[in-house]
């Protein structure tokens, strides 16, 4: 077992667990958490897959920065979001959607 | 090879970046000016790079010189000059309708303009992208900026669906890299154009669970039921305007990539999901119909109803190996796109005008607004699929290739669906040709409004007469 497979199984397991955590938490600042851990695991999968024979390879490294800068940048919207919420309703979970 | 400084490839997506960046600059609520020239110039532009694309051929263009792999490689086909198309001349009327729907005090209207620039750069830029991962940076550009416009209007409903909307599809991209991170690992590429001739049947497992992963999380973003649960409060919820560019263009994007990838790179290995995409997309007409059907308030009508509708949407897959299936998709995404477009700009006007979001309030409302009563009426016509309308001719165009295969399931949904759709739509007539009731007051509202709403309905329809056009721009296809 190479160390790149180590980690692509790694990040899958993160990105499960942080699947879930968004799916089943209702705590929003634990629920953007979930998604950071989401995230975290699908770049780790993209740098551990594309590792072989240990020689790492730049192009996935340069995407993986990429979609870091674009996880820091939804972080922050939903950060605002939670914010705007919690100042509107006191609430730091989603409300029920009243239909009508 | 085209100068790249006269490219229109490149100034669908720097144009926008452009006026999105100084109507920021300019303050809130302000820059509806520089929005509409700019919207007036990419429509100019969209329209050269169809007719361009419709006579010769694809075109490509690499971004500052630097090619594939560690550059960034744009290409146009048929289906994206068409999906460019879409995108520019619904933008355009709605543009000038939120000038005239946004006061300048008015707080729902204080982000529009940034926020709707840099929206349809993404859109644009996603029609355009000819790798898996440019594909997931524009998605998260497009679902990020369409999350700030639905927390635009400021209330508390509004933020819990944009937050909703925002998880929804977070969870959708981070699906959609997942599968992309696992494609690289096979193949060590994410060119569509490289992968194309390198997955075959026989694919290992790996990019099995790659396509199922990229799929469910389009899915999410393209509101498929079940995982239309984010859609109803979202568009339901946000200022009429906003709505409307939701409902016509950012939900075809999702599905624009799903189209993409079915046709291009994991055509070996998607048709397998096909008639499931189909079974969940009747499902989805069924269900959305009949939210529709039920719903007290007008706008949450109209959001289910786009449930239904892109239901059809999913309903080609398993046809899309015969010849004519793409074409019905693509016209019901224009069907669709304009009408609804339409449909929610009226909408728009009746709440402003009645002060009330029911369809209750709508009594008398023929008399009153009758500009807008029509454009609701012809929206109405193209989602029922009556001809002329693109709505007919797209519904005839899915039913003629079921036929013709002997899916006779595919006939019967679509018919059932578009009986449906009469429904909810002659449910709101209906009650707009009631009497005024004694106490009812009507506020006035500008003009422009009821005109903008009005053209897109009538360009639903009157696309119905010129669809032959399309086609063969679609005909254009590598």
């Amino acid at each position: 077992m190479s160390t790149g497979f180590i980690f692509a199984l790694t990040g899958a397991i993160l990105f499960a667990a942080g699947l879930a955590g968004v799916v089943l938490i209702g705590h929003l600042l634990r629920r953007i958490l979930a998604f950071n851990l989401m995230g975290s695991g699908a770049f780790l999968v993209l740098v551990g897959l594309a590792q072989r024979h240990d020689v790492a390879d730049p192009v996935p490294q340069a995407m993986v920065l990429t979609g870091i800068v674009v996880a820091v940048a939804a972080t922050a919207l939903a950060l605002a979001l939670v914010r705007k919420l919690h100042a509107l309703s006191g609430q730091l979970e989603l409300p029920d959607d009243v239909d009508d | 090879m085209i100068e790249p400084l006269f490219d229109p490839l490149v100034w669908l997506i720097l144009l926008p970046l452009a006026w999105a960046t100084l109507t920021f600059v300019l303050g809130p609520g302000r820059g509806a000016w520089p929005a509409i020239a700019g919207l007036t110039a990419q429509c100019w532009l969209a329209f050269d790079l169809a007719q361009k694309v419709g006579s010769g051929g694809a075109a490509n263009h690499v971004v500052g010189g630097w090619g594939a792999p560690l550059g960034i490689d744009l290409a146009v086909d048929g289906l994206s000059a068409a999906m460019l198309l879409l995108t520019q001349t619904v933008a355009l009327p709605l543009a000038i309708y939120a000038r005239s729907y946004f006061k300048s005090d008015d707080p729902a209207g204080t982000w529009f303009w940034p926020l709707m620039g840099f929206l349809i750069a993404g859109l644009n830029a996603l029609f355009v992208s000819a790798d898996l991962f440019n594909l997931y940076v524009t998605l998260e550009l497009v679902g990020l900026a369409a999350v700030g416009l639905v927390a635009a209007g400021g209330g508390a409903q509004q933020v819990a669906a944009a937050l909703r909307y925002l998880f929804a599809t977070l969870v959708g991209s981070g699906a959609y890299l997942l599968g992309v991170a696992l494609i690289y690992g096979a193949y060590g590429t994410v060119s569509v154009a490289t992968l194309l001739p390198l997955v075959t049947n026989d694919a290992p497992r790996l990019v099995w669970i790659a396509s199922g992963l990229m799929v469910a999380g389009l899915m999410l973003k393209t509101a498929l039921f079940p995982f239309h649960f984010w859609l109803p409060p979202a568009h339901g919820g946000a200022p009429a305007p906003v709505s409307a560019l939701l409902s016509a263009l950012v939900v075809k994007a999702s599905f624009y990539l799903i189209l993409r990838l079915w046709l291009g790179p994991l055509q070996a290995v998607l048709p397998a999901f096909a008639w499931l995409l189909a079974l969940l997309g009747s499902a989805a007409i069924f269900w959305g119909s009949w939210q529709a059907i039920r719903a007290v308030k007008l706008k949450r009508l109209i959001a289910y109803s786009t449930v239904a509708q892109l239901g059809y949407l999913f309903l080609i897959f398993p046809l899309l190996a015969a010849h004519g299936a793409l074409q019905a998709g693509v016209m019901q995404i224009f069907a669709h796109g304009l009408a609804k477009a339409g449909m929610f700009a009226a909408a728009g006007v009746l709440i402003k005008a009645t002060g009330q979001d029911t369809v209750a309030g709508l009594a008398g409302a023929v008399e009153r607004l009758p500009v807008t009563m029509f454009a609701f009426g012809l929206a109405g016509m193209t989602l029922m699929g009556l001809p002329p309308s693109s709505g007919f001719l797209a519904k005839w165009l899915i039913i003629e290739v079921a036929q013709a295969q002997g899916h006779w399931i595919i006939v019967v949904v679509v018919l059932a669906g578009g009986l449906l759709a009469a429904v909810y739509v002659l449910r709101v007539l209906r009650q707009a040709f009631l009497l005024t009731p004694a106490s009812a007051t009507l506020t006035p509202v500008p003009r422009m409004l009821e005109w903008s709403a009005f053209a897109l309905a009538a360009a639903s329809v009157l696309l119905g007469l010129r669809g032959v056009e399309l086609m063969q721009l679609l005909g254009a296809m590598a």
